[in-house]
């Protein structure tokens, strides 16, 4: 396990990086080729060295490393800049610089015409940065770096459109509510130096290793477990912090795709994957990551059913989705886990991008009650997305179905109830997707142009009478994310990914395989996964009987369920819930208290007593200055003839 | 024999009139010559003290104030000069455009 020096390593979180600081500084007045040229190359090079490395990436047990610069040093604590690389992040470095630079090319069609093309450019770059930072890092420190990191480019790229309201207030959101779940991470490194002197994950997980399983009750491991629980659900978007990944559609969609859906997201089930050590010495921790992971994957599917914006279903999606991998996380298929997110972040990737191309293609649009029939227009992106669709879907052979499947079997190994939530998330999952799919694609009249004439203008003003396809520019990352959605899967068959990533989760693993369905027989494994299949396959044919049959029930249904169902479509007001909770007593306190009681009350009012006590206080005894000098005179004697009195009457005494 | 008290009151008497010259009197030059008075009250009590102590050093110390006077002098007189040409009056009520 001793880890060989690669000094590749530093150059792919670095590429990016010059790429942003080229654009972000020179880009204001470079052609747009020249931007693009910049972004495309830096990150495309990053990709090339991902590649490179993971080619020669051949003793499967020895990872690599590259200690770049000292950091901290003070006693026996020191944190470094290093660089680290084994099974688990070269996974991660493929999925984001592949997918990001794929998602760069698409966005140089989507975003060509946009003011701030120089800006977004150098942002994806940015964000690139922080991304590989993240994943590449050695210790918890750096990681915390990528970590805060994109979290400002999330923010940044959210509020990308920062002249409208909406997308301001949620580029604030998103960074307010990681907060929350931050400052448990850092509490979590916070307990870590103190308990073992190190944020270095050899030598956490060096000490955690030592320590006996918390199985009786909580305790420290227990307790940093929770805390970066929270730190994974602020970023990941799990209950109760995923109210921000929503309102981040606000972002142009490529950012959606990239960071809201593919990379960014799972930072949080990477983390946890990372820390696999800590998780399995505290069962209580893990069991508390499978059932957040559990709620908030029917939870939040729930919800997507009843979304007429198309960002916002493929939103809820990946709150889902995620819930799904920490899932896995909790029952120890750490694994699994990452497998889930591989294959997620192609098919949810492609998902948004396809979402973006119609948006696109409809002239900015994204209420799914204005389109309908546009497989008529845009045959490619219909045919990406379907494939997309049925990966989501779990439909065999695409590579949700191995992923999703593979969690589904370790989860029915630890409790049948996660099984339960999980095939019901995946029946909601295919209802929601193939509903998507029919509103927006299906019928053959299209909505959207008899709306726009009636509202008198295009929603970009260009005219958009007609939906169109999209330049190939867009397309073309659309068909490599689909052949990768349809063959990323088979990367599992035959457990071989588990077997890769084998040495980074020993403990994981051998836990796993002490629990008794790893022993039954293959025919109950066949038995859930056609269960599975079975109620995606429903999920469709529902869609289908609801959104394309037809079409009048589900307005009928809404309607009979009343409350219900506007609950649903109004996120069962947990928005409202957290306002009422935590937002408004936090605004009023530091209204009342705060602002005017302590800032106004006494600091103000301090400053503002005394320069007022001192300015009438010389407004008295600017009178002495008259400017007559025989005032003056007299004042000098008065002095004189106290002091002269006052001597003579210490000497009197 | 003069006892040296009667030296200190005449000293003190000169004092005050300069003291009291100087509070009153409005024509820049009267105030000048009040001080000079001060001055000399206060060279008599110390000639009056040196000859009392048979002590050299209060008549030294009177020269040196007899001389710092002279420049005074000097420099006052100039000064005085300087305010005339420019104020066209010498007295002081009027001389007062150095205030608040």
């Amino acid at each position: 396990m001793t880890p060989t020096l690669n000094p590749l390593l530093w150059m792919i979180p670095i590429l990016p990086l010059a790429g942003a600081v080229i654009n972000g500084f020179f880009g204001r007045n470079a052609s747009r080729k020249a931007i693009s040229t910049v972004a495309l190359v830096f990150c495309g090079a990053a990709f090339a060295v991902a590649l490179w490395i993971a080619l020669h990436f051949s003793a499967p047990s020895s990872p690599y490393y590259f200690p770049l610069a000292h950091w901290i040093r003070s006693g026996t604590f020191s944190v470094d800049f290093e660089f680290y690389l084994d099974q688990l992040s070269l996974v991660m470095l493929l999925v984001v610089t592949g997918v990001g630079f794929l998602i760069h090319i698409y966005s140089v069609g989507y975003m060509w015409d946009d003011d701030g093309y120089y800006r977004f450019m150098s942002y994806l770059n940015l964000f690139m940065f922080f991304m590989l930072t993240l994943v590449l890092a050695k210790n918890y420190l750096v990681m915390f770096i990528g970590w805060e990191g994109v979290g400002l480019a999330s923010y940044l790229l959210i509020g990308f459109w920062f002249t409208k309201d909406s997308a301001a207030s949620a580029g604030k959101k998103a960074f307010i509510v990681n907060r929350i779940g931050d400052f448990g991470f850092l509490i979590a490194l916070f307990l870590m130096i103190k308990h073992f002197g190190s944020l270095d994950f050899a030598g956490v997980f060096t000490a955690v290793r030592t320590l006996p399983t918390e199985t009786g009750g909580a305790g420290l491991l227990t307790a940093i477990g929770l805390l970066l629980m929270v730190g994974a659900a602020g970023k990941s978007a799990q209950i109760p912090l995923y109210v921000w990944l929503p309102d981040a559609m606000e972002g142009p969609t490529p950012v959606s795709a990239l960071i809201h859906a593919a990379t960014m997201v799972t930072a949080g089930v990477y983390m946890v994957a990372r820390s696999s050590v800590i998780f399995e010495h505290a069962p209580m921790a893990m069991t508390v990551v499978a059932i957040i992971g559990t709620l908030t994957a029917l939870f939040a599917a729930t919800i997507g059913i009843a979304q007429t914006d198309i960002k916002k279903v493929l939103a809820y999606s990946t709150v889902s989705q995620l819930g799904y991998m920490f899932m896995a996380c909790g029952v120890g298929a750490f694994s699994a886990g990452i497998f889930h997110l591989m294959t997620h972040a192609f098919f949810k990737g492609l998902l948004f991008l396809a979402a973006g191309s119609v948006i696109h293609g409809v002239g900015g649009e994204q209420d799914m009650r204005k389109m309908g029939g546009l497989r008529l227009y845009m045959p490619w992106t219909f045919a990406t997305m379907g494939i997309a669709t049925l990966a989501i879907a779990g439909i065999p052979p695409l590579a949700g179905f191995w992923s999703k499947d593979e969690i589904l079997w370790r989860a029915f190994g630890a409790s049948w109830v996660y099984w339960l939530s999980g095939v019901i998330t995946a029946f909601i999952t295919s209802f929601y997707m193939f509903r998507l799919m029919y509103m927006t694609f299906g019928g053959d009249d299209y909505r959207g142009a008899a709306a726009q004439e009636a509202r008198g203008h295009g929603a970009h003003g260009d005219g958009h009478g007609e939906p169109h396809e999209s330049p190939w520019v867009m397309l073309g990352p659309l068909v490599v994310l689909a052949l990768l959605s349809v063959l990323g899967g088979f990367v599992g068959y035959g457990n071989r990914f588990e077997t890769f990533l084998a040495p980074v989760f020993q403990a994981a693993t051998a836990i796993a395989q002490e629990s008794p369905p790893e022993s039954a027989s293959s025919t109950l494994e066949y038995l859930l996964m056609g269960v599975s299949v079975t109620v995606a396959a429903l999920g469709w044919l529902l869609a289908y009987l609801l959104y394309s049959r037809v079409p009048q029930l589900p307005a009928r249904i809404a309607a009979g369920l009343g409350g219900l169902y506007r609950a649903v479509v109004n996120k069962y007001y947990i928005d409202e819930l957290y306002a009422v909770l935590f937002v408004k007593p936090l605004i009023d306190g530091s209204t009342t208290i705060l602002w005017h009681g302590v800032d106004q009350g006494v600091i103000d009012a301090a400053v503002n007593d005394s320069a007022d006590a001192a300015r009438h206080l010389s407004d008295q005894v600017r009178h002495m200055q008259s400017g007559n000098l025989r005032s003056y005179a007299g004042w000098v004697a008065a002095g004189g003839a106290v002091v002269i009195a006052y001597m003579v009457w210490m000497g009197v005494r | 024999m003069v006892p040296l008290s009667y030296y200190l009151v005449l000293s003190g008497i000169l004092f005050a009139c300069g003291v009291l010259g100087f509070l009153i009197k409005r024509n820049i030059i009267t105030i000048f010559m009040s001080i000079e008075l001060m001055l000399n009250g206060v060279n008599l009590s110390f000639v009056a003290f040196a000859a009392h102590w048979h002590a050299l050093s209060g008549q030294v110390f009177v020269f040196f104030v007899m001389v710092v006077a002279a420049a005074e002098a000097a420099v006052g007189l100039a000064i005085i000069i300087a305010v005339y040409r420019t104020r066209e009056t010498l007295n002081v009520d009027q001389v007062n455009l150095l205030k608040l």
